[in-house]
């Protein structure tokens, strides 16, 4: 990779670097084109850089997608061995920055915190010192989130071995300091409690340390990494395709989506562009996902709240998707379905009659759970007006998908910037402006309805008969009868299998709406079988990071139905 | 057939074949196992993608409760069965073997998913390779997931194993998970 930037730019970095140079910023930064505008800028510069980005009228960045470390160890043509890569979005202008933070000292990496400029910084950097050991001043809670207390060395640098465990007990468990001072009581009813890490509202494995004055919560912590499973790490002793099964397991309430945006990841960086019939089979199965991750959502949600049945209505559903996801893979949940250049198989000759009945099939039960909630009392008491969540609240908390979207943002990746064929359908994005419980519920219910719509549009584009891979044989395996039968496909299977797809050297970062928001996956290759490191940029880790701040004020059981309604994954969450 | 309007036949309380009708002979620890495979009541420790399906096995498509075992408990203290379902990790075994000393004897373990039984394919800085480092474990459901028809199976397994007398655990494996922890 040439370090020195280009003479000519792309128009949207041009117009980037002019609108810098402007600021009293000159000089101390670098403008280079990737695959999208990339500011390369030292640590001291950093922070004013961020504040430039967030406020200058021409640029507006106000959404901080993700911060994510990258370890050069064993890239040294780069510019240094650390470094810190932010991903930004304006949302008035609809449009991705990357900003690149070298970090020149090799033995303490340090970068100053920007938490007060995007309050969504604070989890990532947490991320970035557990996981490369970057110091963040200024930082108002840095301790490990992900790796247990006990843990020794940063996980994801290139010198760390990915099967070195650390022995963790109990008395290691760190609370929060205010936590653990006595707090002089002006209630009698004053006290600390822990909810989780094992407790039925928490859906996995979330640990809500929460300070209450008689029911309400006057401050809380929210404590993730109970399920932290290495998917950084072991993608980086993978090939490319042998990921996607990690992939699915992101987030396991809707694996598809996960696949299909870990693959254009991939798919980008080669080149390869799949079938028509193939990108329509991955949209279609897609969307059904989305409809089976906010039933559970929903369904799960409701149950917190004390309404059993429309769980039982709600999975229904689920499992009959999982029919059509069985005769497709084979697989109900985690159907590592998608491969780098189209799909592991074609679909089943009855996919289209499956899917149209299933179109038939979840309106009615979506209609019965409308019926029992929307207008229940309890319900009603229970979700509208809590866990509100302003605009401004959202878009500082880099929050995303349905979340965003209650609080009165039409922001959906589908839409603004629509991959594969979201750009023919006719569709709508559901808002609201309530911000509330009650909105979010609303707005998935709708969200199933436009899936719906989605699927039906793409069932009457489907080609019936086609190919569903790309036909490179660099990247996709030959047929299997061809494989027997020439000496040249045998010898690609044989390579493939053997070495992986190489992927050119380079790094990219794609997104895609999954089901609770912007799903990125930033990938950096070296050229080799296997990337060289890949970041997920999980939708409900920014969401939960907000929760700590959203339940204060209100009471605990406010708490639990907030939780069901930001959708957290643990899987996803901790990755 | 029976209609509404058909009534029972009344009890006759006299023996019909001459053999006993009113009671019946066993050991007591017989009746007292029938009794307990037939309403184990659950733990979900549920952390992860199996616990989607564990999700589903509750569910009334596969309806655990044919097995009279569909009375989750989240309190240990008021269940016998503890269901792993999902990936442990480091940081949250001291939690699983918390749990598994506050359920009251007798109790059983199923593990379900590979992640929980070996670790799976996360051999990794951060992931427990299978919870018997840490509990005993009674049946181990293959799988990632494992189908409902699995974990059904591996309930049916335990109700077997229940029904035969066998204890709920291996002392010495329970001795030796006990000092690994502490």
């Amino acid at each position: 990779m040439t370090v020195a930037a280009e003479p000519t730019l792309s128009p949207a970095s041009e117009r980037l670097r002019g609108r810098l140079a402007t600021s009293a910023l000159s000089g101390r930064f670098e403008v280079v084109d990737r695959d999208l505008p990339t500011i390369e800028v030292g640590p001291e510069a950093w922070p004013a850089l961020a504040r430039f980005l967030r406020d200058d009228p021409e640029c507006r960045f106000d959404l901080f997608l993700d911060l994510c470390g990258v370890d050069n160890l064993r890239r040294r043509s780069q510019k240094s061995r650390f470094e810190a890569v932010v991903h930004l979005h304006s949302l008035p202008r609809n449009e991705h920055v990357r900003v690149r933070v070298l970090l020149p000292d090799e033995k303490k990496p340090a970068l100053p915190s920007v938490t007060d400029v995007y309050p969504a910084a604070n989890w990532f950097e947490r991320e970035a010192f557990d996981l490369y050991g970057f110091d963040f001043p200024g930082h108002p809670n840095l301790h490990r989130i992900l790796c247990h207390d006990a843990f020794v060395g940063h996980a994801l640098r290139k010198d760390y071995a990915p099967g070195q465990r650390w022995f963790f007990a109990e008395e290691d468990m760190r609370m929060p300091q205010w936590a653990r001072e006595e707090v002089e009581a002006d209630h009698f009813e004053t006290q600390t409690i822990s909810i989780g890490p094992s407790h039925p509202a928490t859906h996995g494995i979330i640990h809500l340390v929460a300070r209450l004055d008689g029911e309400k919560i006057i401050r809380a912590e929210t404590m993730i990494g109970y399920l932290h499973r290495c998917f950084e790490k072991m993608s980086e002793t993978h090939y490319w395709n042998q990921i996607i099964p990690y992939t699915d397991r992101l987030n396991y309430v809707s694996s598809m989506i996960n696949g299909v945006g870990y693959v254009r990841t991939a798919e980008k960086m080669l080149g390869v562009e799949i079938p028509d019939r193939g990108q329509l089979v991955r949209t279609i199965l897609s969307e059904f996902t989305r409809i089976m991750d906010h039933c559970v959502c929903i369904g799960a949600n409701l149950v917190d709240i004390g309404a059993l049945t429309n769980f039982t209505y709600l999975y229904q559903n689920r499992e009959n998707i999982y029919d059509l996801l069985e005769a497709c893979c084979g697989a109900r949940l985690t159907v590592s379905y998608v491969r780098v250049g189209g799909l592991a198989i074609d679909v089943p000759d009855d996919f289209a009659p499956r899917c149209r009945s299933l179109l038939e099939s979840i309106p009615p039960f979506l209609r019965d759970v409308e019926k029992l909630v929307n207008n229940n009392r309890i319900v009603r008491n229970r979700l509208q007006g809590t866990g509100i969540v302003t605009r401004e609240q959202a878009i500082g908390w880099g929050m995303t998908g349905p979340m965003l979207r209650a609080s009165g943002v039409a922001y959906d990746v589908r839409r603004s910037r629509p991959y594969d064929f979201y750009d023919r359908f006719d569709w709508d994005i559901p808002i609201s402006n309530d911000g509330d419980n009650l909105a979010r519920y609303l707005v998935r219910m709708e969200e199933m309805r436009q899936s719906l719509k989605i699927i039906r549009q793409a069932l009457d584009m489907l080609p019936a008969k086609g190919p569903v891979n790309s036909d490179d044989w660099r990247v996709v395996l030959p047929p299997k009868d061809a494989v027997y039968h020439d000496m040249e496909s045998l010898i690609y299977h044989f390579k493939l299998i053997m070495e992986g797809i190489r992927v050119p050297a380079g790094e990219r970062y794609e997104w895609i709406e999954g089901a609770n928001g912007e799903l990125g996956f930033y990938a950096v290759s070296d050229g080799r079988g296997g990337p060289y490191r890949l970041k997920v940029r999980p939708p409900c880790f920014p969401n939960l990071a907000a929760f700590e701040q959203i339940v204060v004020g209100g009471t605990v059981s406010d708490a639990v139905a907030t939780l069901g309604t930001l959708n957290v994954i643990a899987g996803e969450l901790d990755r | 057939m029976t209609g509404k309007s058909q009534a029972l036949p009344a009890y006759d309380p006299k023996p019909k074949t001459g053999g006993a009708a009113d009671f019946f002979v066993t050991r007591l620890e017989a009746m007292v196992s029938w009794g307990r495979k037939n309403s184990l009541w659950p733990f979900p420790f549920a952390t992860a993608c199996c616990g989607i399906e564990f999700m589903s096995v509750a569910a009334p498509h596969y309806d655990i409760a044919r097995f009279g075992s569909e009375v989750m408990r989240f309190s240990p203290r008021q269940a016998d069965l503890l269901i792993v379902a999902g990936t442990v990790t480091d940081k949250m075994a001291p939690v699983l073997r918390k749990i598994y000393d506050q359920m009251p004897e007798p109790k059983w373990v199923i593990s379900m998913g590979v992640c929980a039984s070996s670790g799976g394919f996360y051999r990794a800085y951060h992931v427990s390779q299978g919870i018997d480092e840490i509990i005993p474990v009674d049946v181990y459901v293959p799988g990632c997931p494992p189908t409902p028809e699995e974990l059904i199976y591996a309930i049916m397994q335990l109700q077997e194993k229940i029904a035969s007398g066998e204890k709920s655990r291996d002392s010495r494996s329970a001795k030796l998970a006990a000092e690994r922890v502490s």
